[in-house]
């Protein structure tokens, strides 16, 4: 199928963009990497009156590292992030997530933050950001302000974003020393949506016990989840073997998306099994980042 | 709503007169005439009309014509057209010896997809190395085992080159 009729518009710089969205707010959709969008344009599963991409606005193909904290814009495609040397080294758990990501060619020019602006509960950029504590720079005509992930991700396919606003760029602040990152998720073949998933961001205190941990959990939900609970189970603790123990108090109240109470009760067993992995290799990783 | 654009494709350019809605495959294969590049998904997962933008791999059927403006596009019809004397691209000589194609319809993408990593000499060796690099494309006919040796030949090739 092709796409219904709409208006296009490129702007050149961002108070264009953001005049057209105060413009046309409800009628428009923002074109970046149009890896989600343009799908959905093919099957007409959208159809918006105006198109307003924004590729050719270079102010937002910006990657920058000031004082250990990563600032990247709209238009950072997810291959920039994959193979970035700064995501290597402070937040490995970006390229290790992004391999995941659907497929090289998808990556190639679809963008992290149109991920995130998309929020599909299988996506694993909104879950590796959360769990990363990652801010994202809102902007429109009427000024800027700033909305950190945990209060982003309103529900499936919904964020905070109102129809005349632009994600702009996001921040990520640096890690402290002691940390290690995992991540790991399930789907039935390499690229597909995931079934269930977990990011793990673990520091170590001295003395080997956990310092501080965040559990983002994939496909547990509507929107990326904070295993809170089991955070404060772990924190002052060592993990010891305990693993699988502190990923069943993650995933005990969730309730994945899925057609069967069946379905659900598997998504919610894979979603524990990833957590657990993911525990494990945080707390490696931190103990390698000790030595 | 329309627009005259002028693409470039494989060093050529095509200049037209288009609906802005018109996608990038679609120009290609209608107003360019190149019917190299096929369209078996429409929404980016098959991998069929996967072409190179600045010599990068995409799907060409999520992006619009109006966004090519500007980039140089590369289709499959680039690989031989490119060679002295009619012969094929390696990797099309790979697969042709190891039947890795048999109705031919998704070749056109994997052989987009795969000729950088040629290029560079980063083509997996490993069966597990090569069908991560192809998951992008899926083929009906073959059930990939043709596919895997036809890339495994052309980088051994490739890396005999390199000695």
């Amino acid at each position: 199928m092709k796409p219904s009729r709409f208006a296009y518009h490129d702007p050149r710089t961002v108070p264009e963009a953001l005049a057209l969205l105060h413009e046309l707010g409800d009628d428009a959709k923002v074109l970046a990497g149009g890896q989600s969008l343009m799908p959905m344009l093919n099957l007409r599963l959208a159809r918006p009156e105006a198109l307003i991409d924004i590729n050719q606005i270079d102010a937002l193909d910006e990657i920058a590292l000031d004082e250990g904290t990563l600032r990247f814009g709209a238009l950072i495609r997810h291959v920039m992030l994959e193979r970035s040397p700064w995501t290597a080294q402070g937040w490995p758990i970006i390229p290790a997530a992004l391999r995941h990501v659907a497929h090289p060619q998808i990556r190639n020019r679809g963008t992290v933050l149109g991920s995130v602006a998309h929020a599909d509960p299988a996506a694993e950029m909104p879950v590796v950001l959360t769990a990363l504590d990652a801010r994202f720079e809102v902007r429109s005509v009427a000024g800027t302000r700033e909305i950190v992930a945990a209060d982003f991700f309103r529900s499936q396919m919904t964020t905070a974003l109102e129809p005349t606003e632009l994600l702009i760029a996001c921040t990520v602040p640096a890690l402290p020393p002691n940390t290690g990152c995992g991540f790991h998720e399930f789907a039935r073949r390499h690229g597909d949506f995931a079934l269930g998933g977990a990011a793990v961001v673990l520091t170590l205190a001295p003395d080997g016990t956990c310092a501080d941990v965040r559990i983002t959990l994939l496909g547990a939900g509507a929107v990326p989840v904070r295993a809170r609970e089991a955070e404060a189970a772990l924190r002052g603790h060592r993990l010891g073997d305990a693993a699988a123990e502190i990923a069943r108090i993650a995933v005990g109240g969730i309730e994945p998306i899925a057609a069967t109470v069946e379905e659900q009760r598997y998504r919610r067993r894979v979603v524990g099994v990833m957590c657990a992995r993911s525990l494990e290799s945080a707390q490696l990783a931190a103990e390698e980042a000790m030595q | 709503m329309k627009r005259t654009i002028t693409v470039r494709i494989n060093g050529q350019p095509f200049t037209r007169d288009v609906e802005v809605r018109t996608l990038l495959s679609d120009f290609i294969r209608h107003d360019a005439r190149l019917t190299g590049t096929h369209v078996g998904c429409e929404h980016g997962a098959c991998g069929a009309c996967t072409i190179q933008v600045d010599g990068v791999p995409m799907r060409s059927c999520l992006l619009l014509a109006v966004q090519a403006e500007g980039r140089e596009i590369r289709t499959v019809e680039a690989l031989a057209e490119e060679r002295p004397d009619g012969t094929l691209h390696p990797l099309q000589q790979a697969f042709h010896e190891k039947h890795g194609l048999q109705c031919g319809f998704c070749t056109p993408g994997f052989l987009m997809s795969l000729e950088p990593l040629y290029d560079a000499d980063e083509i997996p060796t490993s069966d597990e190395g090569v069908r991560e690099a192809i998951a992008g494309s899926l083929c009906r006919c073959t059930g990939y085992e043709q596919i895997v040796e036809a890339v495994q030949l052309a980088a051994s090739r490739r890396a005999a080159e390199r000695d």
